[in-house]
C-alpha cells in the first residue's frame, strides 16, 4: 500500500512539475486568492497534495485509519518531489536557456522565498501536510467534508473573479464599506475570506439538511418542474446580467452566446447525427463572408444591403455549402469523416488566404468596416445589444434543435448515429437524412458567422482556423453531446472563463486538449448529459469499458 | 430505384442498367472526379503550351517532390502501423514529428555553435536523430499509456476525440515550454554545396535525406518483415483476437508499434527541420495530415503503401502547382500548394479509402 500510495502521489506531481515547466504555474501564481496569503497558483500546488492524499488512503482501504492517514501524508509528500528535484536543478543549471517557463519567479514561487535548502524543504513539507488534510478530509464524516469543499470552493471563486465583483460593488456607502472589509485591491482581505467560507459552510450544511428533508416528499413531476423553475430562472438571469454588469461582461457574454449557436450546430451534427465534422469552421466562414460581401463599406462589397437582408442570403449561402460539402463526403464514415471535412475547411482558409481569391475575398488583409446591423433607428453597436442579438439567435436554434431531436428526423440521425447500415435497412433514406444534418448545422453556423462578422467588424482569414472547430467540439463534449442546456454550460466553462481570467488566454488551448482527454475517460457522456446519452452509456455496460486497461485486446470494428 | 422496376421493357445493355441506377449523389461525384481530371489535363496542356518553366526547374521540382514524399513517407508509416494494430487514426503523430524537431533543434544549436555539426557531420547528425528519436518514442509511449490503452475496446468516436485532444495538448505543452515563436534551424556549410548530376544541380541535403530516408525505411520494413516481434505485429495487425489466441502478447506488440512510430516520427521531425529549416509548435500538424492522407492513399495497414504513397503526395505537391495551376492561369500557384495536398487527401477518402495495396483492409471495413 506504500507503494500505491507514493505512486498516486508522484503522478500528481507530474502534473504539478507540467503545470509548472509549461508556465501555468507562475501564471496562476500573479493572481491573489486572499492578498498576501495565498494565490491561485499555490492553491492548485495545496490542491494536487490534498488530491494526492485522498486517493492515497481511500475509506475501504484493509488498513487502519491511522496508516491510512500515514499513506496519505506520504503520497502529498511524494507529490510535492517532482516539483522539489525541479527546484534543486533550476538551482544547479540554467534551466531557462531551454525551458522559457522556468524563470527565477518560479523559483521563488515553489521555494516560498525561503532560499535553496528551505525552500526544498518547506515544499516537501507543505505537500506531507496537504496531502495529510487530504487523508484526514476523506474520513470526515460527508457532512462536514461538504461544508468544508463548499467553503473553500466559494473563497476561491471570490478571490479568483474580484475583479468582476468589485467592478460590480462600485458604490459608494454601505455597499462599499462591506466591499471594502471583503476586498482589498488584488484580492480577498483575510477577514473577508474567513466570513465568506463560514457562511457558506453553514449554508451549504442548513441547506442539505433542509433539502434531505424536502426530496423525499416530492413526486417526480414536482421535481421536473423544479429543474424547469430553475434552467428559467438561470436564463433569465443570463438575459438580466449583461444589461447590468456593464460592457465588459456583455463582451464576454456575447461570445458566449456565439458559441452556444456554434455549439448547437454541431451538436446537431456530431451529438445526434454521429457525423463528426472538423471541419464546420468553413461554414461559419462563409456565413461571415457572405455577410462582409454584402454589406461592408469597402471596395471588395458586391451589394450595400442591410444587416436584416444579408443574414439571411448569408444562411442560405452556408446551406448551400454544407450540402455541397456533404454530398462527396456522404459515403465516408466515421474517423475517415473527420480528417476528410477537416481537409474540406484546410481547402476554404488556403483559397481565402490565397492571392488568386484575394481580388475577391481581399485575402490576408480580409474585409473592414462592416457596418453594425439597426433596428428601427437603434443600431445594435454596443457588446450588450450584440449579445441579446446573439441570444435571440441561439434562443431559435435551441428551438429548432429541441423541436427536431424528436421529431422523425432526428430519431432518423440517431440511427444512423448508432448504426448506419441498420438504419439504412430501416428504410431511413441515408442521403437525405445526412444532407439534412450538414444542411442545417451549416444554417446555424452560417448564421454564427454573419454575427461574428458584425461583431468584430470586419473578417480575416486567421479567424478561420481548425482551432474554432476544436473549440467548439470542446464545449460541445464537455456539456454532453445531444445535450442543449450542456452546450450553454460547456460553453460558460470553455469560452467564458477563459475570458473572464484574462491571464489564461494563452493557456486556453492546452486546457482544452487536456479538457478532451480528461472527459472522454472519465465522463463521455459530458457534464450535463441528455437522458437518453446518460441511459445509453450507463445503462448497457458491455457496450463500454471505460476503466483503464480493462481488456488489452485491441477493438475490432466491423 | 427506379431499376428494380422491371416492367419497362428496354434493350437491357449493361451501361443503360447502370444509367438508371445513376442518382444525384452519383452525378456530383462523377462530376467532382471530371472536374478534377479537366484541372489536370487542362493545367498541363496549358502549361506545355506556356512553356514557363526550364527543365532545370522541373528538375528542381522533382527532387524537392522526392525529398519531401521520403519525410511523409516515415510519418506515413506510423500512421499506418497503429492503424494497422489498432485501428485508430493517431490524430497526435504530427505532433510527435514535431517533438523530435524540438529535441533535435536544443541539440542542433550546440553542436552548431561549437563547429562540431560543421566538423564532424555524421556523428553530430547520429547524436541529433538519437536525441530526437529517444524524445517523440518517449512521447509516443506516454500518449499511447495514457490516452490509447483505455480506448481499447472503445468503438465510436471516443478513441478519436481523445487523439484529437492528445494532439492540442502536445502542441500547448511544447509552446508553454519553448514559447510561440518560429525558431531556426542551424543550416552547417556542407548542406549548402550542391551535386551536379548530368548538367543539373541537385542540393546535397535532399540527396542526404532521400539517402537516409531510403535507409532507414529499410530498416523498418527488415523489422516489420523479418523479426519475429514484426511478425508478431503483422499477426495482431490481420486478426487481433487470433494472434492473441496464439499466444501473442498483444499490448507488447501495440507498445513495440508506437516505439516504431515514434522513431520513424522523430527521424522525419529532423529531417523536416533540416529541409524547411525552421521549427515552431504547430510545425507537426500539417505535414501530419498529409501523411495521413499518403498513407490511405497507399492503403492504410500496408508499410510498402505508405511509403508509396509519401512519395507520390510528396511528388504531385512539389510539381503541381507549376503543372497543373499555373496551365490553367491562378496566380500564385504556390500558395495553393496544400490545396493540391488536401483535394488528394479528400479525393482519395472518397473514391478509394482502402488505398492502391490495401485490399485486404478495405475489405474488413466495408
Amino acid at each position: 500500500m506504500i507503494r500505491t500510495a507514493i505512486v498516486r502521489g508522484l503522478l500528481f506531481g507530474a502534473v504539478g512539475l507540467h503545470l509548472a515547466v509549461v508556465g501555468v504555474l507562475l501564471m496562476l501564481h500573479q493572481r491573489w486568492i486572499i492578498i498576501d496569503t495565498i494565490s491561485l497558483g499555490q492553491a492548485v500546488l495545496v490542491l494536487l497534495a490534498i488530491g494526492a492524499g485522498v486517493m492515497a488512503a481511500p475509506t475501504n482501504a484493509p488498513e487502519a485509519p491511522p496508516a491510512r492517514l500515514l499513506f496519505g501524508l506520504i503520497a502529498g509528500a511524494a507529490a510535492s518531489l517532482p516539483l522539489a528535484a525541479l527546484m534543486v536543478a533550476m538551482d544547479l543549471v540554467r534551466l531557462q536557456a531551454v525551458f522559457i517557463a522556468l524563470s527565477h519567479d518560479l523559483f521563488e514561487m515553489l521555494s516560498f522565498d525561503l532560499g535553496d535548502f528551505l525552500g526544498v524543504l518547506a515544499l516537501i513539507g507543505g505537500g506531507a501536510v496537504g496531502g495529510l488534510a487530504g487523508a484526514v478530509l476523506q474520513h470526515t464524516p460527508p457532512g462536514i467534508r461538504r461544508a468544508v469543499i463548499a467553503g473553500a470552493a466559494a473563497v476561491v471563486v471570490a478571490g479568483v473573479f474580484q475583479e468582476l465583483i468589485q467592478l460590480m460593488l462600485q458604490f459608494e456607502g454601505l455597499i462599499g464599506d462591506i466591499r471594502d472589509f471583503f476586498y482589498t485591491w488584488e484580492g480577498l482581505s483575510p477577514q473577508g475570506a474567513a466570513v465568506v467560507f463560514a457562511i457558506t459552510a453553514i449554508v451549504s450544511q442548513v441547506r442539505s439538511a433542509a433539502s434531505r428533508r424536502n426530496q423525499a416528499a416530492l413526486t417526480d413531476q414536482q421535481r421536473q418542474r423544479q429543474r424547469m423553475i430553475r434552467a428559467l430562472l438561470c436564463l433569465a438571469g443570463l438575459a438580466v446580467l449583461p444589461a447590468l454588469a456593464g460592457s465588459y461582461i456583455g463582451q464576454v457574454l456575447m461570445l458566449v452566446g456565439l458559441f452556444i449557436l456554434m455549439g448547437m450546430c454541431l451538436n446537431l451534427d456530431v451529438g445526434l447525427a454521429g457525423l463528426l465534422d472538423l471541419g464546420f469552421v468553413a461554414f461559419f466562414a462563409v456565413g461571415a463572408y457572405a455577410t462582409a460581401l454584402l454589406t461592408a463599406d469597402n471596395p471588395h462589397a458586391l451589394l450595400h444591403l442591410s444587416y436584416w437582408a444579408a443574414m439571411p442570403i448569408a444562411v442560405l449561402l452556408s446551406i448551400c455549402m454544407g450540402v455541397i460539402f456533404g454530398i462527396p463526403v456522404l459515403g465516408v464514415r466515421g474517423d475517415y469523416l473527420a480528417v476528410a471535412t477537416m481537409g474540406l475547411g484546410e481547402i476554404v482558409r488556403v483559397i481565402v488566404l490565397s492571392d488568386f481569391a484575394s481580388p475577391l475575398l481581399g485575402g490576408a488583409q480580409g474585409l473592414l468596416q462592416i457596418p453594425k446591423p439597426a433596428l428601427g433607428g437603434f443600431t445594435l453597436g454596443s457588446p450588450v445589444s450584440l449579445f441579446y442579438l446573439t441570444l435571440v439567435a441561439s434562443g431559435v436554434a435551441a428551438f429548432v434543435a429541441w423541436r427536431l431531436e424528436n421529431s422523425r428526423l432526428g430519431r432518423a440521425w440517431m440511427a444512423l448515429r448508432d448504426d448506419e447500415d441498420v438504419a439504412q435497412a430501416l428504410g431511413i433514406n441515408l442521403i437525405r437524412s445526412k444532407l439534412m444534418a450538414y444542411g442545417l448545422g451549416a444554417a446555424f453556423a452560417g448564421l454564427a458567422g454573419s454575427i461574428f462578422a458584425v461583431m468584430l467588424g470586419s473578417v480575416y482569414p486567421s479567424s478561420f482556423q481548425l482551432l474554432i472547430s476544436i473549440n467548439v467540439l470542446a464545449l460541445i463534449i464537455v456539456g454532453g453531446m445531444g445535450s442543449l442546456p450542456g452546450v450553454a454550460l460547456g460553453s460558460i466553462a470553455l469560452i467564458g472563463l477563459p475570458e473572464l481570467l484574462r491571464e489564461f488566454g494563452e493557456y486556453r488551448y492546452l486546457f482544452y486538449g487536456a479538457v478532451l482527454i480528461i472527459m472522454m475517460r472519465l465522463r463521455p457522456e459530458g457534464l450535463w448529459p441528455s437522458e437518453a446519452r446518460r441511459r445509453e452509456l450507463h445503462g448497457s455496460d458491455e457496450s463500454l469499458a471505460l476503466d483503464a486497461g480493462s481488456d488489452l485486446l485491441p477493438a475490432q470494428r466491423t | 430505384m427506379s431499376a428494380s422496376s422491371p416492367a419497362v421493357a428496354l434493350p437491357s445493355a449493361p451501361w443503360l442498367k447502370a444509367l438508371k441506377r445513376l442518382n444525384a449523389v452519383d452525378i456530383v461525384l462523377w462530376a467532382l472526379r471530371i472536374a478534377v481530371l479537366l484541372v489536370i489535363v487542362a493545367g498541363t496542356i496549358g502549361c506545355v503550351v506556356k512553356g514557363r518553366y526550364t527543365a532545370a526547374q522541373w528538375v528542381d521540382f522533382v527532387v524537392f517532390g522526392l525529398t519531401i514524399g521520403s519525410i511523409y513517407a516515415q510519418i506515413a508509416l506510423g500512421y499506418t502501423m497503429v492503424y494497422g494494430v489498432l485501428r485508430l487514426i493517431n490524430f497526435a503523430h504530427g505532433d510527435f514529428v514535431m517533438t523530435g524537431a524540438f529535441a533535435g533543434y536544443f541539440i542542433a544549436v550546440p553542436l552548431d555553435q561549437s563547429g562540431f555539426l560543421q566538423r564532424q557531420p555524421v556523428l553530430a547528425m547520429a547524436a541529433i536523430l538519437v536525441v530526437a528519436i529517444a524524445t517523440s518514442t518517449s512521447v509516443a509511449l506516454l500518449t499511447e499509456r495514457i490516452a490509447y490503452r483505455p480506448f481499447r475496446r472503445v468503438t465510436g468516436l471516443a478513441p478519436l476525440i481523445c487523439a484529437i485532444g492528445v494532439s492540442f495538448f502536445l502542441q500547448q505543452t511544447f509552446r508553454g515550454m519553448f514559447g510561440s515563436a518560429v525558431k531556426s534551424y542551424p543550416e552547417p556549410q556542407w548542406q549548402r554545396a550542391a551535386f551536379n548530376v548530368f548538367g543539373f544541380n541537385v542540393p546535397r541535403i535532399d540527396v542526404i535525406l532521400i539517402a537516409l530516408a531510403l535507409l532507414f525505411m529499410l530498416a523498418l520494413y527488415l523489422i516489420v518483415h523479418r523479426t519475429r516481434m514484426g511478425t508478431a505485429m503483422r499477426a495482431v495487425a490481420e486478426d487481433a483476437e487470433a494472434a492473441a489466441l496464439m499466444g501473442i502478447d498483444v499490448n507488447k506488440v501495440i507498445v513495440f508499434t508506437f516505439i516504431l512510430g515514434g522513431a520513424m516520427a522523430g527521424i522525419a521531425g529532423v529531417f523536416y527541420a533540416f529541409l524547411y529549416k525552421q521549427v515552431y509548435f504547430f510545425m507537426g500538424f500539417t505535414p501530419g495530415i498529409k501523411a495521413f492522407g499518403a498513407a490511405v492513399l497507399g492503403g492504410i495497414g500496408s508499410i510498402p503503401g505508405a511509403m508509396l504513397g509519401g512519395f507520390f503526395l510528396g511528388l504531385v505537391e512539389s510539381v503541381g502547382p507549376a503543372l497543373f495551376l499555373d496551365g490553367i492561369g491562378i496566380t500564385a500557384p504556390y500558395q495553393l500548394r496544400d490545396l493540391i495536398a488536401f483535394t488528394l487527401l479528400i479525393m482519395v477518402l472518397i473514391f478509394r479509402p482502402h488505398g492502391l495495396l490495401g485490399e485486404r483492409l478495405s475489405k474488413k471495413r466495408a
